[in-house]
């Protein structure tokens, strides 16, 4: 058995058979899969209608939560929980109209929403006095000290709000891709879209769990980003997100695994690296079919 | 009662008072325009990378501020060259800097692995700031490098607003818009990098934003809005510095971003009490 756990190796099979050996490494795959399920869901909404920066936030103020349920003596998770919510709640309130002026003071307000939210979570740690490594994992994660039942309550979590987001999906859809008409035939826009800000802020909370406060926000955005690149049909861009999502959460723990770097550089990493390799092909595609076109005249049925 | 005398005697408090200030004024005047021009995101995006720019001078063994400056100036002009072709949209943005914050998470790990438990004091300094930490050579340095950006940003404050408000006619009236828009995106990325080592990296996102904001609130009038907006930015710094002061248990940031955050607030107040009136 010690060849099992001597490092990677050229065998592949007992590489990933070394991974599964240990029963943290067993947790940590199973919250990556429900963590990367729950932020694609959440995120290709998110990217779709554009509130990149009110994820953003969302998924930063589970830091003081958890900075603050750690002083009050509380459990981290509910820290997490409160603190996304409330702030969903927050910027949900904010009226979001079209046009200029709103739109920039909107954005100054979730400027200063996250901002204050940080400083709050400043305070906490300073009270509490020096809990150093564990600040560092607050906010850049550790997916080595999972439990069974924070796998659970994961789960749990994740079930509830993607049944709710299944059952919002399509009046949401509506409201995103066109407010006005939607707003014309009777969705409740304003409700949904505070809804949908809540859905995400326990999606932060839950993710910032496993990959820290500041990295919650790539498995938000960099999955979705990708597949809306890919493909422009809803469905199929949403599976993708998801798998894609998947594949980057689990080489990231592979990669974390093997290596004595942080699992949200991966993360971070491999995300970016499938939207590069997307855009590249998809302006290469934009460029041969323009070239097609600009040949179709002559080479086309006379 | 603490006596002004009490904290202009501690070289240190003097030091934090006046780097404070002039980092607090050029913060103003540039959110003024960040939250005009709808960049907030652009800023936060920016002050992300300022920490991994940080900690990667570090885990080099170089200087903190070659990698501040390096990273937030080098970024900006990106940004502005990405906007240039195509404006870079939220989703993109986004991206770049979720990658870079990941790159920090690296950087953090090489330093502080590399040289033991101290290391890690600087990464968290990074992130939060220390204002009372502020060496005499340092202080000067923030504070000229604040000067500056105040000084190019008074100058260029009419063609930038002529730009920011309505792009189109600006540019048939062949106002370099393009040019003006990657000049202010610097100016941000220097401030950014300044204002990194008084607030930190995390909360100087609140310094840009909240101000502004207020300021946005109370008048339309752009000229008085952009010294309103360093005002409170002033006051809020020196507030914080106080409290902080009297306060040992609170950290300096708090207390700054508290007193911008109090300001937005009563300006968001005020003016809705008048507009239901």
């Amino acid at each position: 058995m010690s060849a099992l756990t001597s490092g990677l190796s050229w065998n592949l099979v007992a590489d990933i058979r070394q991974l599964f050996l240990f029963s943290f490494m067993v947790n940590a795959f199973r919250a990556g899969t429900i963590v990367a399920v729950l932020a694609g869901a959440l995120g290709w909404f998110m990217v779709l209608r554009r509130q990149a920066f009110a994820g953003h936030t969302l998924a930063i103020v589970s830091f003081p939560g958890a900075a603050g349920a750690i002083l009050l003596g509380i459990s981290a998770a509910v820290g997490y929980f409160a603190a996304a919510i409330g702030a969903a709640l927050v910027i949900a309130s904010v009226p979001r109209s079209i046009g200029g002026t709103a739109r920039s003071s909107e954005s100054a307000i979730i400027g200063t929403v996250q901002a204050f939210a940080l400083a709050c979570g400043a305070l906490f740690v300073s009270l509490y006095g020096g809990f150093l490594s564990g600040l560092t994992n607050l906010l850049f994660g550790s997916f080595l000290g999972i439990s069974p039942s924070q796998v659970i309550v994961l789960l749990a979590v994740a079930g509830a709000a993607l049944a709710a987001l299944a059952l919002i999906a399509r009046p949401l859809f509506f409201a995103t891709v066109d407010p006005d008409v939607a707003a014309a035939r009777g969705v409740p826009v304003r409700l949904l879209s505070g809804l949908f800000l809540v859905l995400l802020g326990c999606a932060a909370a839950e993710v910032s769990q496993i990959t820290g406060a500041l990295l919650v926000f790539a498995l938000l955005v960099m999955p979705a980003a990708t597949a809306q690149l890919i493909s422009a049909r809803p469905m199929a861009s949403f599976w993708l997100t998801l798998a894609i999502g998947l594949t980057v959460v689990w080489l990231a723990l592979a990669a974390a695994y093997y290596s004595v770097y942080p699992v949200g550089f991966f993360v971070t990493t491999i995300g970016f690296v499938a939207y590069g390799i997307a855009a590249a092909c998809r302006a290469k595609a934009a460029r041969s079919s323009r070239r097609r076109l600009m040949a179709q005249p002559a080479g086309g049925i006379a | 009662m603490i006596g002004l005398a009490a904290i202009l005697g501690e070289p240190f408090l003097r030091y934090a008072f006046i780097a404070g200030a002039a980092i607090a004024v050029a913060s103003g005047l540039c959110g003024y325009f960040v939250v005009l021009r709808s960049q907030v995101f652009t800023g936060d995006a920016l002050s992300h990378v300022a920490f991994t720019g940080a900690l990667a001078a570090l885990a080099a063994g170089a200087d903190l501020l070659i990698g501040l400056y390096g990273a937030c100036v080098v970024v900006a002009l990106a940004m502005a060259a990405l906007g240039a072709r195509g404006r870079a949209d939220d989703t993109v943005t986004g991206i770049v800097f979720a990658w870079i914050l990941g790159l920090g998470a690296l950087f953090l790990s090489i330093y502080t692995t590399s040289a033991g438990g101290s290391n890690a004091v600087s990464g968290v300094n990074v992130l939060f700031g220390t204002i009372f930490g502020l060496s005499a050579a340092q202080a000067v340095i923030d504070s000229v490098v604040a000067a500056c950006v105040c000084v190019v940003l008074v100058v260029i404050a009419r063609p930038l607003l002529f730009a920011s408000i309505d792009e189109a006619v600006a540019r048939a009236r062949s106002v370099p818009v393009r040019l003006l828009g990657a000049v202010f995106l610097g100016l941000v990325g220097v401030t950014a990098a300044a204002a990194t080592q008084a607030v930190g990296a995390l909360l100087l996102l609140g310094l840009l934003a909240a101000p502004a904001g207020a300021a946005q609130r109370l008048t339309a009038r752009p000229f008085r809005g952009m010294w309103l907006s360093a005002a409170f930015a002033v006051l809020a710094v020196w507030a914080g510095l106080v409290i902080a002061y009297a306060a040992p248990n609170i950290p300096p940031s708090f207390g700054i971003l508290a007193i911008a955050t109090g300001t937005y607030l009563a300006a968001i107040a005020l003016t809705a009490s008048r507009r239901t009136a």
